[in-house]
């Protein structure tokens, strides 16, 4: 029985190559056909589902060993599952890990895309859950084929129609779903939709993968991804009061944390290297004056 | 347009050894509403799944003349077109509202969903269409935002018919539209079925075994038994001047009320 | 002054360590060993076997002492652990009739050839606490058993009704319909073999509950058991080198053919239906499960109408998968803050609006 605990009984980047090989053929077809779900013959990993495990795959598909790794969940370096995950690819792939967003050449996150602008040649993977973005309107997988063949989206315009009607807004905060290339509707994982602006003609590559349901689909660099909204509703992202304790953005998506018993908040950037690059610029500028 | 709007040849339908509808030919003309009456079990309901492309004939053949692209098959249509059909020049009245509504959305949403399927995207005008609709099909303006579930079955069915005459479609397919209601409020409904068909023009193939319904809204008349059109002609001919023997029990077994 | 959280890379490597500190437990209480669990706790090795979808008792064994008993985490271990092995063929399909039975019985008939062989089960317990079990080294004797002819073959109930054409041929599998689900993904309409696959691995609760839904009247089919026989059965495989046939292993098994309620029209004479089940080592109640749900499933094939969610092929096969389950229930307690957060934003604002209208309409 081969040693588990050794590393290399394991294939490079823990999957083997003809799995590679299947996830890469799967990626290709994603991405020339933007926004359209591939099934992809997906395999248990080491983590549970709904725990990336679409995400590893894709990134353990492309990842070699001249690449630089960032993994970010909720945005921060630091959160357990990023941690987790980054551990994961630091053993079984022999690669470099980064939490500078400039560094990295892929970029695995869940639920926010940083806020450092993204280049070209980079790859940002995203984890997704559910990968149908007519899921909760439709259940049956028969029947959502069928209507993105068709290109018959009208129940999602129901949808946020009712919102309206219901709430006086579009009221959907997170997973807000778009139209890529004009063609596909696509969910564009729990990103807030405050990040849904980052991915309209961004010039990095974007990887979506969802390993329980087996999908994986792609946004090639500069495709438009449009956020579905009403003429007279036109889609919004969400605003703070407050800017960011640490670093004093007004820009960033912002978390708010409960401080003490009396309820009280603090806001701080979700991008913790956005923000710790910002910090650091403005320590610098501080002993520049002081110097002078 | 030089022909009819819709001609049936020779539509006949199997379910393994059963007949359900057997050599079936009638040409539908624009503004025709076309009855076809029978007892249930008298292969109607399968005719009119034939003729609206929900189900595939085992043999003959349903064409069509669309609006801008000619006459065509219906079952040789890629499924794509059918759909877009299915929601833009048709219209398709379920006996059961309940099938032909989104239960869980509000008669706003439910009128406007043909209207955002084919691109409108202004929620103001859209509201406002829906609005008018309510209006027209008599259901006070504050419903709107409720949803069917809190309606009752004559309102649900005239929502129904608010859903498919918002596309303005110039054909539309009744199942027993007034089946399984109240007699006052199938008087209502039928009234108001009558003055939209005049008002909009409409062409109509109506399936139902209410001779009463058929005498108000259809102008000729299919009278089927086992799968088989045994009668046909204007309906008051028919009605009033049955010629075969199974019209005539039809005709006399209407209770005088 | 408020501190941003760091220290996540420490904060896990002690929860590891906390948790092997808690898998071994008191140190002066001897440490489990896998014979020990392969031996005494064999049906949980058998469960982790089936859906793990991996026999191998020694590896079964493993997971479940890593996973400390809990066998959906095990059953995931060692799912885990299959991704990574390496595939050289497939066997032949099994052959049940070659069965050595340990035990055997049917339903529908009081006696059959070969005998209702009654076996090891708990059955025929009560269900009474063994207090002698409390301490160990108690008397074990050996059970004494009869002598098995390994040369006949045992012939299998359905097929002796099969012959008289009171139970419906099992229908002919299409090559094509045939897929490995751990390689590809499901798609739908799915074919009854692909349906088997998946229920074999399937978690054995929620097919029981299932099962016991059809029973309540969601989706009746009248079930009889056929046949349920448990025991070694050979498996062979041709390897491309030699080109013949060889036995390359033994495996236990267990097997359900459950007669279900008759099909039949006008023109085709009525004839019992079939449900199957199969499973890894002793595991009565999931291949029964999985006959039912399996009889359930074929709705569209024999032309009945399909109500309950047990004949609901969709519903069943997305759902019947434990690691997939629980990864995805569990996956709750990841952090979801920036979800959480925009709702937050969303909702203040609504009621803001909510309260402005309120307050003008009080004015």
């Amino acid at each position: 029985m081969p040693d588990t605990h050794n590393a290399s009984a394991y294939n490079y980047a823990y999957l083997d190559e003809q799995t590679k090989r299947m996830i890469r053929r799967a990626i290709l077809k994603a991405v020339a056909v933007p926004g359209y779900q591939v099934p992809f013959g997906g395999r248990e990993m080491p983590l549970p589902y709904g725990w990336g495990t679409g995400g590893i795959q894709v990134t353990a598909a492309i990842i070699g060993r001249d690449d630089t790794l960032k993994v970010i969940d909720q945005g921060a370096d630091d959160t357990t599952n990023a941690v987790s995950i980054r551990r994961f690819f630091a053993r079984v792939a022999d690669v470099d890990t980064t939490t500078r967003t400039e560094e990295a050449t892929i970029i695995q996150t869940r639920h926010r895309v940083p806020e450092t602008p993204l280049e070209e040649g980079q790859i940002i993977v995203f984890q997704v859950p559910i990968p149908e973005p007519l899921r909760m309107l439709e259940p049956r997988e028969t029947e959502t084929r069928t209507l993105h063949a068709l290109s018959e989206y009208g129940v999602m315009q129901v949808s946020l129609y009712e919102s309206i009607a219901r709430h006086g807004r579009i009221s959907k905060a997170y997973n807000y779903p778009v139209l890529v290339n004009g063609r596909y509707m696509m969910s564009p994982s729990p990103i807030p939709k405050f990040d849904n602006p980052k991915l309209d003609r961004n010039p990095a590559l974007q990887l979506y993968g969802a390993g329980r349901e087996k999908r994986i689909y792609a946004v090639p660099p500069y495709t438009p991804v449009k956020s579905l909204d009403f003429d007279d509703h036109p889609f919004e992202i969400e605003k703070w009061e407050q800017c960011c304790a640490f670093c004093g953005s007004k820009s960033s998506f912002l978390d708010e944390m409960i401080v003490d018993d009396d309820g009280q908040r603090l806001f701080v950037c979700s991008d913790t290297d956005y923000c710790q690059e910002r910090q650091e610029e403005q320590r610098q500028a501080a002993n520049q004056e002081a110097a002078k | 347009m030089s022909g009819p709007l819709l001609s049936a040849r020779n539509v006949t339908k199997r379910f393994g050894s059963r007949v359900a509808c057997r050599g079936v030919s009638f040409d539908l003309w624009p503004g025709e509403v076309l009855g076809v009456v029978g007892e249930s079990g008298s292969g109607k309901t399968t005719l009119l799944n034939c003729l609206a492309g929900r189900m595939t004939p085992d043999d003959g053949s349903v064409t069509y003349e669309t609006a801008s692209a000619g006459v065509v098959d219906v079952h040789r249509l890629s499924e794509a077109r059918r759909r877009l059909l299915a929601r833009t020049e048709w219209g398709f009245v379920n006996q059961d509202a309940r099938e032909g509504l989104r239960m869980g959305v509000s008669a706003g949403a439910n009128i406007g969903e043909r209207l955002m399927a084919i691109g409108a995207r202004h929620y103001g005008n859209i509201r406002q269409t829906a609005s008018d609709w309510l209006e027209r099909v008599e259901i006070e303006a504050d419903r709107l935002d409720d949803r069917p579930a809190t309606y009752s079955g004559g309102m649900r069915q005239r929502l129904q018919i608010a859903r498919n005459l918002v596309s303005e479609p110039r054909l539309v397919f009744m199942d027993e539209p007034t089946g399984g209601l109240d007699v006052s409020v199938q008087a209502r409904l039928l009234d108001l079925l009558r003055g939209l068909v005049d008002r909009f023009h409409l062409s109509a193939v109506l399936v139902t075994h209410d001779l009463g319904v058929a005498r108000l809204l259809t102008h000729r008349l299919m009278v089927m038994q086992g799968g088989e059109v045994v009668e046909e002609g204007l309906t008051d001919q028919v009605l009033d001047d049955p010629q075969h023997a199974y019209t005539q029990m039809l005709v006399a077994s209407i209770l005088p009320v | 002054m408020y501190v941003a959280v760091k220290g996540g890379e420490t904060a896990i490597a002690h929860s590891l360590e906390l948790l092997a500190d808690r898998r071994r437990g008191d140190r002066d209480v001897p440490e489990l060993s896998l014979q020990q669990i392969d031996e005494q706790l064999a049906l949980a090795v058998d469960r982790v076997m089936t859906e793990g979808s991996c026999y191998d008792r020694e590896l079964a064994a493993l997971a479940i002492k890593q996973a400390r008993g809990d066998l959906v985490e095990a059953i995931f271990l060692l799912r885990a652990y299959r991704t990574t092995l390496p595939r050289f063929g497939d066997t032949m399909p099994i052959d049940t009739s070659r069965m050595i039975a340990e035990r055997r019985i049917s339903s529908t008939f009081k006696d059959v050839p070969g005998g209702q062989v009654l076996g090891p089960t708990f059955d025929y317990t009560h269900r009474l606490l063994d207090f002698a079990l409390m301490a160990n080294g108690g008397d074990h004797p050996a059970a004494p058993t009869a002598p098995v002819d390994a040369s006949r073959d045992l012939p299998r109930v359905g097929d002796i009704l099969e012959r008289e054409g009171m139970l419906e041929v099992p229908p002919a599998g299409d090559s094509n319909e045939s897929q490995d689900i751990t390689r590809t993904p499901l798609t739908f309409p799915a074919a009854r073999p692909v349906r088997l696959q998946n229920l074999a691995r399937g978690d054995e609760g929620f097919l029981l509950a299932l099962a016991y839904s059809t029973q309540r009247g969601y989706g009746n089919n009248h079930p009889f058991v056929g046949e349920i026989r448990f025991g070694a059965v050979p498996v062979s495989f041709v390897p491309e080198e030699l080109g013949f046939e060889i036995e390359i292993a033994e495996i236990d098994v267990t097997e359900c053919d459950m007669v279900n309620q008759f099909a039949g029209s006008h023109d085709k004479p009525p004839q019992f239906t079939r449900g199957y089940g199969l499973a890894f080592g002793h595991a009565e109640r999931k291949a029964m499960s999985m006959a039912l749900v399996d009889r359930a499933l074929r709705v569209d094939e024999l032309g009945e109408r399909a109500s309950s969610p047990a004949q609901d092929e969709e519903f069943v096969l997305m759902h019947s998968d434990s690691v997939e389950a629980s990864g995805f229930v569990q996956h709750l307690k990841l952090p979801h803050y920036v979800d959480f957060q925009s709702e937050l934003v969303v909702v203040r604002t609504l009621r803001a609006e909510v309260e402005a209208r309120l307050q003008q309409a009080a004015e």
